[in-house]
């Protein structure tokens, strides 16, 4: 077999299966090149858009987004989702503006009431489909979508309760040095989730899990407890984002967040991540991100109305996913090739 | 080769196995021998799945009882079935397609540090690597590329990459069912050369096949289960082999093995 294979490689160098590997690689660094390209463009059709302000807003534009693509990287990485980000964002403000009210020691709970708040509506998540039995993530996070929003909704009498204290403000605007604080948030937050996505047992079985649920099961990995621990990742990310947009409107704000869940899906597609599961990377969801971020930055400094905008990132989502699909065929085309040469 | 003295692995005695109304094992007794291959023969809905899902601890028996090197054992969880030395292919292979033949090796064992972080460690790639090309260089697989991912393999280098995990971690027992169903000739040899190979270093293999042939090359004894009974056992050959067929099928019918 492995006779047959080396002298095919040594005789042909264009062999179909180096076209194919070509093919893959250049699908896998996919979402980098789209976004080299539109930096490019932007940067020809716009002098202010390669400026040091412009850049450091867009990256202050996207952070929340950043922080909810993270969690969702992971909770995708397993096969599933999670709808109810962009409420839990919402609430976690709502949440933390409660504690604030309290005054005195509520002062220094703000943060932590934020981050658990996410937290326990993402073990809720992650309960409610593994020991609930529900047939997907999408079940219980669609009722978390609503649920989180309406409890928002109804701790904050359905209006901003204006408000934060300095630190969230801080967290949300401030800047150390040159760089925007919420920026160094995400920074640190991707980083710890590389940590965990690629140097953790953990972060392997995530990935595993992902690839195949009954493999991991009859390999004796704890494929419940693994799917749980993405959900309240992904709480905790929706809480770091609420975190940032408290801080940045200073106040506790019900109707924050809305949509975002899809664009944190959205950006973690574009990014390369699979949506069967078990593929995908935190760089590659950053750079799902600022694509994002860049085509909303670029049309708007392009004076391209917004309807433009929502279509772009449709198209971009439809060429994401049709990338991985085709990447698919062609691994089974080179399956089928190392079969036949076998 | 077989019984040449050597200690008993496994004895499972009057195991009995029901799921609701069906019962799929009735009175199941066998032994297995260090270093001996053992097929496990029968036609379908004969037990020997449920018999496999109860040794690599995926089912737990209603009765009877399951030894190991003479030591009574509750097997119960596939993490207990490894611990124990036991591992299985799995007809599907259990292989993730997301990971290359290192990443399968060692799935759920990554060998990681420190020890009281448990599974939030660090894995340690470089040791798992260095582990995983003794693996294939020691018995010998055929991988063209061994870091690519083993959804770029053909259904022979897939096999082959699930039977070494089984063999190089399979420090006392390794079970395969139905291992060269889906290969064709030449990978099928490779396969029952790695089972030869694995049962002279010691290991212990229970074989469950459809294909004599196979069985007459690589194993030294059959059990042949028939309705969740064990009905006799013999050395294949091609002496044996219509008797083992009549055994399998129930009755005379040795010509017509469904």
């Amino acid at each position: 077999m492995s006779s047959a294979t080396s002298v095919l490689d040594r005789e042909g160098g264009k062999s179909p299966e180096h076209g194919l590997n070509l093919a893959l690689r250049v699908i896998r660094v996919g979402p980098a090149l789209i976004l080299a390209l539109l930096v490019v463009i932007m940067t020809l059709a716009s002098p202010f858009f390669l400026t040091g302000d412009n850049l450091s807003n867009v990256a202050v534009q996207v952070a929340p987004l950043a922080c909810l693509a993270i969690g969702q990287l992971f909770v995708i990485l397993v096969g599933g989702i999670d709808l109810s980000v962009g409420s839990v964002l919402a609430l976690c403000t709502v949440t933390g503006s409660l504690a604030f009210g309290w005054g005195g020691i509520g002062t220094a709970l703000v943060i932590p009431v934020i981050l658990l708040t996410g937290m326990a509506v993402g073990l809720l998540n992650g309960l409610l489909l593994v020991k609930g039995r529900m047939p997907h993530a999408f079940i219980p996070t669609l009722a978390t979508l609503n649920a989180a929003r309406g409890l928002a909704l109804m701790l904050s009498d359905g209006a901003p309760k204006p408000g934060m204290p300095k630190v969230v403000q801080t967290a949300g605007g401030g800047e150390l040095g040159p760089i925007p604080v919420p920026v160094i948030i995400v920074v640190a937050f991707a980083g710890l989730a590389w940590v965990l996505a690629t140097k953790l047992q953990w972060g392997r079985w995530i990935y595993l899990v992902g690839g195949d649920k009954e493999a991991a099961r009859r390999l004796g990995i704890p494929v419940d407890r693994v799917i749980m621990s993405v959900f309240v990742l992904s709480g905790l990310a929706a809480g770091l984002a609420g975190l940032i947009t408290a801080g940045r409107t200073n106040a506790g704000y019900p109707s924050a967040g809305q949509l975002d869940e899809l664009a944190a899906i959205s950006a973690v597609i574009i990014g390369g991540a699979s949506f069967f599961g078990g593929r995908g990377t935190v760089g590659g969801a950053i750079v799902g991100v600022l694509i994002f971020g860049v085509i909303d930055n670029g049309l708007n400094l392009l004076n391209v109305s917004v309807y433009v905008q929502l279509i772009a990132i449709g198209v971009i989502v439809v060429v994401a996913v049709e990338l991985d699909v085709v990447r698919r065929r062609l691994e089974e085309r080179f399956r089928t090739l190392q079969g036949s040469e076998a | 080769m077989s019984g040449n003295g050597k200690g008993e692995v496994l004895e499972v005695s009057g195991l009995r196995k029901r799921y609701g109304a069906t019962t799929a094992l009735r009175d199941v007794s066998l032994e297995l021998r260090e270093g001996e291959v053992l097929a496990l023969l029968g036609d379908n809905g004969a037990g020997k799945s449920t018999l496999i899902k109860i040794l690599s601890g995926v089912e737990s028996p209603d009765g009877g009882e399951v030894r190991i090197e003479g030591e009574r054992v509750a097997i119960g969880s596939p993490q207990r079935a490894r611990a124990l030395g036991i591992e299985t292919v799995y007809q599907d292979l259990a292989l993730f397609d997301n990971a290359g033949p290192v990443g399968n090796f060692f799935a759920g064992r990554e060998v990681r540090g420190p020890s009281w972080l448990g599974p939030f460690g660090w894995v340690n790639d470089k040791a798992m690597r260095r582990e995983a090309e003794e693996i294939i260089e020691r018995l010998q697989v055929n991988l063209p590329d061994p870091n690519a991912d083993v959804s770029l393999m053909s259904g022979g280098q897939r096999q082959a990459v699930a039977c070494a995990r089984a063999i190089a971690f399979g420090k006392r027992i390794v079970i395969l069912d139905e291992p060269t169903s889906a290969l064709g000739q030449r990978e099928s040899g490779n396969v029952l050369r790695l089972i030869s190979d694995a049962a002279k270093e010691g290991v212990s293999v229970i074989l469950i096949s459809h294909n004599m042939e196979d069985v007459m090359e690589v194993a030294d004894r059959a059990v042949v289960l028939r309705q969740g009974r064990q009905v006799g056992e013999e050395v294949p050959s091609q002496e044996t082999h219509e008797r083992i067929v009549s055994l399998m099928v129930g009755g005379d019918r040795g010509d017509d093995e469904a």
